[in-house]
């Protein structure tokens, strides 16, 4: 099966020509090029569905980097192909609906070329199979959202909401890497189905619930869960077909992919439980409140993804409380959560692409999608209107809609929830229904608000920048495929339920087979039960609130601006880059001192640490060689010259005083018996005391430094410190046990180099390429010093340029 | 010998320590000179001090000194020498260029 991962790579192949395409003068909308691709590939994955529904997978593996375990292994099975044919399918009609969105006038070379790379990404992220591979697809999709909702760059809104996005999804996926990371340390395998198979040991392992929280951080982030949803809104600045794909039928679902992908590995701890299914709650219900305060319908359909991705979450969360039960009889109540969820998932993708175009062909046609300013559409776009009514009574959950049934199937998981005697949830379970119910009504109230805000009411001309009319024949074409979707699922469910759904269970729950029939048969009419109740609640509620909008609304004001997310994030950007100037600035002083302050008392602190913490100052002062009176008076000298130094008023005392210095060290190396440093330090010691004597000549004199008393002291510690440091160190390394000195060899000099000053023969012969290396530093010095000096011209060159 | 060698290098350290935070320019440089001096100091008394003779070959004694701290001691003169001539210079450029040999005024320009 070499073709899965040649299908993941086409997108991206046929994206390097597309430039190349864009030069040519075609007679057509590239567009129609870029449309052949998935539906290409749409057509090749449908022909797996037979025998995926009959339980096949394929596996293809091409080596990558093999000494880290690290393939490019493509795995199609029954998960992975709901969500590649989602990935294909609508985007062949989201590239249909964009050849007639987008005028040729915009760079389309570069949007499609995006869209191709996000193609690959997702495709990659849905098929492989190793862990390191779908995190390289997964940050693939970060960047090709981040470079699509940036399209319009010339917009200040386009380029911060691609920030945001880029900024969120980013570090969740480096949170998942880290996660994955932990998995590979513990399992020593990078492979999924391998992790899943041997998953068992490792339950107890200490890195198994920090690797949890991590990839599900990373899951959250992607799919827009709270308090993550932030970047989704602002992302809707992309042109309308990158909405529709990404971030609402694809990228936005890859964290529900990982969730159910991980769910075989972590499924099983409570803690998945808990954080999946509250999550996806909190979001449900945060994401419909939200999105009715909305006057932007694309921000209205922005908050009501947010809102059904939370819905989908929590059925996959509810859903994991199978594996924790074990193969028996009651577990079958909670896989049908991870069923609705995969249904919903389906049907999600339909509604929302319909509605997400429809807001695309008005604001096309009309200049706005304020809904403000719109009103009374109905008879002006009467396909528009029928395409959205479908998606948003399918949203809503009313029948003959496939929303109806997945909604049913949502209430009928979170009352099978609070009946579950098992993590307290027979006390605070009750809550699930609560939670959904509210969110549901919600949810219908901004529904309706979509609708018939839109479409019904007033017509409003003057606020209009065209007149109303019905769009093209092209850009309603994908709509209405969708919006037949919507209606076709609904009356035929278990088609999709049979072939789509099915293997994705087996995928999700592989150790319940072959023993335990995952499957569901899902009927529009199930009797009078609580769930028709909830939904004749949230129809009859719903209807209310949505009437009496204007009373209620008000309750909005009592959330100020200040405290949403937005606002958090913002802050925490503004303040992370104002502390990170300060911090800078404030040790940033671009003041020597400051910073020779600093490495001092580094030293100071590690080394005089170390030595402290390893115990290893000890003095031994046996060994010394006896002080005779001569040699007191040559160190006192040294003493007194060096100190006076530091009090000297002028320079000229200061250079006499250093070379007293060096003369006196010179004397040194004459008692040390070292003649050949005498004579050099000697001669070295005149010069240096020429050239600072030249520098006296040319440098200002020496001024009574006005420093601070304060300072000073803190010059005086640092320096009696460090010298301290110093002697201490010498004193501990001096007593030391030592080897045997090496300079017995160098004794026979004579013998073996044929000379007899043995320091001259080590700098000659044995040690030579020292010498010669300290000839080049000489040298170069001379060349600096040279230039240097020579640097005049220049000077007056820029000097010129100055006036 | 040695602790008191090691004691007067130590001084030394305190000393080109305490120019080396000062403002002028000159002091900078001269406490590099002056920690140099201190380094050598330390590598002659880490060789051992006064357990031989001159280390030429001749005149047949029982020990010679450790030649090798000096022949390392004698390259790291020449090197001290041709950095301090080097900086001399760049201070003296500096001087000529911006007007001041005061470091606390050296700070580069506001805009960067």
């Amino acid at each position: 099966m070499l073709s899965i991962n040649i299908t993941i790579v086409i997108p991206l192949f046929i994206a390097l020509f597309l430039p190349y395409l864009s030069k040519k003068k075609l007679p057509f909308h590239i567009g129609w090029i870029v449309l052949a691709v998935p539906i290409i590939l749409f057509i090749m994955l449908a022909s797996f569905i037979p025998s995926v529904a009959s339980g096949e997978t394929y596996l293809h593996t091409i080596e990558w980097i093999p000494t880290y375990g690290i393939h490019f292994t493509t795995y199609l099975d029954g998960l992975s192909m709901i969500f590649a044919l989602l990935i294909t399918g609508i985007g062949s009609l989201v590239i249909l609906y964009s050849i007639y969105y987008l005028s040729s006038k915009e760079s389309l070379h570069t949007f499609y070329v995006y869209l191709l790379l996000f193609m690959t990404a997702m495709l990659g992220v849905v098929f492989s199979e190793n862990l390191f591979v779908l995190y390289v697809f997964w940050e693939l999709t970060s960047i090709s959202s981040f470079l699509l909702i940036a399209f319009w760059y010339h917009r200040k809104g386009s380029r911060n909401g691609a920030q945001k996005a880029l900024l969120i999804t980013v570090s969740g996926g480096f949170s998942m890497l880290t996660g994955f990371i932990m998995l590979y340390s513990m399992t020593a395998s990078a492979s999924i189905r391998e992790i899943i198979s041997s998953i068992d040991q490792y339950t107890g392992h200490p890195l198994f619930i920090p690797a949890l929280v991590l990839i599900l951080i990373g899951a959250f982030t992607k799919s827009a869960q709270f308090p993550f949803h932030i970047w989704l809104p602002d992302a809707m600045e992309a042109p309308t077909p990158v909405s529709a794909y990404l971030h609402s039928a694809t990228m936005v679902k890859a964290g529900i992919y990982l969730v159910a992908r991980f769910t075989p590995i972590f499924g099983g701890e409570a803690l998945w439980f808990w954080l999946v299914s509250c999550v996806g709650l909190v979001t449900m219900f945060w994401g419909s409140f939200r999105a009715i305060r909305q006057t932007d319908l694309k921000a209205l359909l922005a908050f009501s993804t947010v809102s059904q991705l939370g819905l989908i979450m929590s059925l996959l969360g509810l859903g994991s409380i199978a594996y924790h039960l074990g193969v028996q009889e009651e577990s079958v109540l909670f896989t049908l959560a991870t069923f609705a969820a995969l249904f919903h998932l389906i049907n999600h993708s339909t509604f929302k692409g319909a509605l997400f175009m429809i807001v695309g062909v008005i604001d096309h046609q009309l200049g706005t999608r304020d809904i403000r300013r719109l009103g009374g559409l109905m008879s002006f776009m009467p396909i528009s209107f029928t395409v959205a009514l479908a998606g948003c009574f399918s949203m809503a959950g009313l029948p003959p809609f496939n929303g109806f049934l997945s909604k049913e199937m949502f209430f009928t998981a979170v009352l099978n929830i609070h009946q579950l005697d098992l993590f307290s949830l027979d006390t605070w379970g009750i809550l699930f229904p609560i939670i959904a119910w509210v969110g549901s009504i919600l949810t219908f109230v901004y529904c309706m608000i979509f609708v018939f805000k839109t479409f019904t009411g007033t017509y409003q001309e003057k606020k209009l920048e065209h007149g109303a009319h019905e769009a093209s024949i092209g850009m309603i074409i994908s709509p209405v495929i969708l919006a037949i979707l919507v209606l076709g699922i609904f009356f035929f469910p278990n088609v999709l339920g049979e072939y789509i759904i099915t293997p994705a269970m087996y995928s999700i729950f592989p150790t319940f087979t072959p023993s335990f029939d995952l499957s569901q048969t899902v009927s529009p009419w199930h009797g009078w039960n609580m769930e028709i109740a909830m939904t004749i609640g949230v129809i009859l509620l719903g209807t209310f609130l949505y009437i009496f909008l204007r009373k209620w609304k008000g309750i909005y004001s009592l959330f100020p601006p200040k405290w949403s997310f937005n606002t958090l994030y913002d802050s925490l950007l503004e303040q992370s880059e104002g502390r990170s100037k300060t911090f800078t600035k404030f040790y940033l002083t671009g003041y020597l001192r400051d910073y020779l302050v600093y490495i001092f008392l580094f030293l100071v602190v590690v080394t005089g640490g170390t030595y402290l913490y390893t115990n290893a100052f000890s003095f031994d002062m046996s060994g010394d060689a006896p002080v005779r009176v001569y040699e007191w008076i040559v160190v006192l000298v040294m003493v007194i010259a060096g100190v006076s130094i530091l009090f000297a008023k002028s320079r000229v005392t200061a250079i006499l005083l250093n070379s007293v210095l060096g003369y006196m060290v010179a004397v040194l190396f004459v008692v040390f018996r070292a003649p050949d440093l005498a004579l050099t330090q000697l001669v070295v010691e005149t010069i240096s005391t020429v050239l600072f004597l030249l520098c006296y000549h040319f440098l200002p004199e020496w001024k009574k430094e006005n420093t601070k008393r304060k300072t000073k002291i803190t010059n005086i510690m640092i320096s009696v410190s460090v010298g301290s440091l110093f002697i201490l160190v010498a004193l501990a390394v001096n007593s030391g046990n030592l080897f045997e000195t090496i300079s017995r060899y160098f004794e026979e000099a004579y013998e073996l180099a044929g000379g007899k000053n043995i320091v001259n023969v080590i700098l000659g012969d044995f040690r030579a390429f020292d010498t010669m290396l300290e000839v080049v530093v000489l040298f170069i010095a001379g060349i600096g010093v040279y230039s240097l000096i020579q640097r005049k011209g220049i000077k007056e060159e820029e000097k010129l340029e100055d006036q | 010998m040695e602790t008191l060698m090691i004691i007067l290098a130590g001084i030394l350290v305190m000393i080109a320590t305490y120019l080396f935070l000062s403002k002028n320019l000159i002091r900078v440089i001269l406490g590099s000179a002056i920690l140099s001096h201190a380094a050598h100091l330390l590598i002659m008394t880490m060789g051992g001090l006064k357990t031989g003779s001159v280390p030429i070959i001749g005149e047949k004694p029982l020990a010679y000194t450790d030649a090798l701290p000096q022949a390392l001691i004698l390259t790291s003169i020449v090197i001290g020498f041709a950095v301090t001539a080097l900086f001399l210079v760049l201070a003296y450029r500096t001087h000529r260029k911006l007007g001041t040999d005061n470091l606390a005024q050296l700070r580069g320009t506001h805009d960067e």
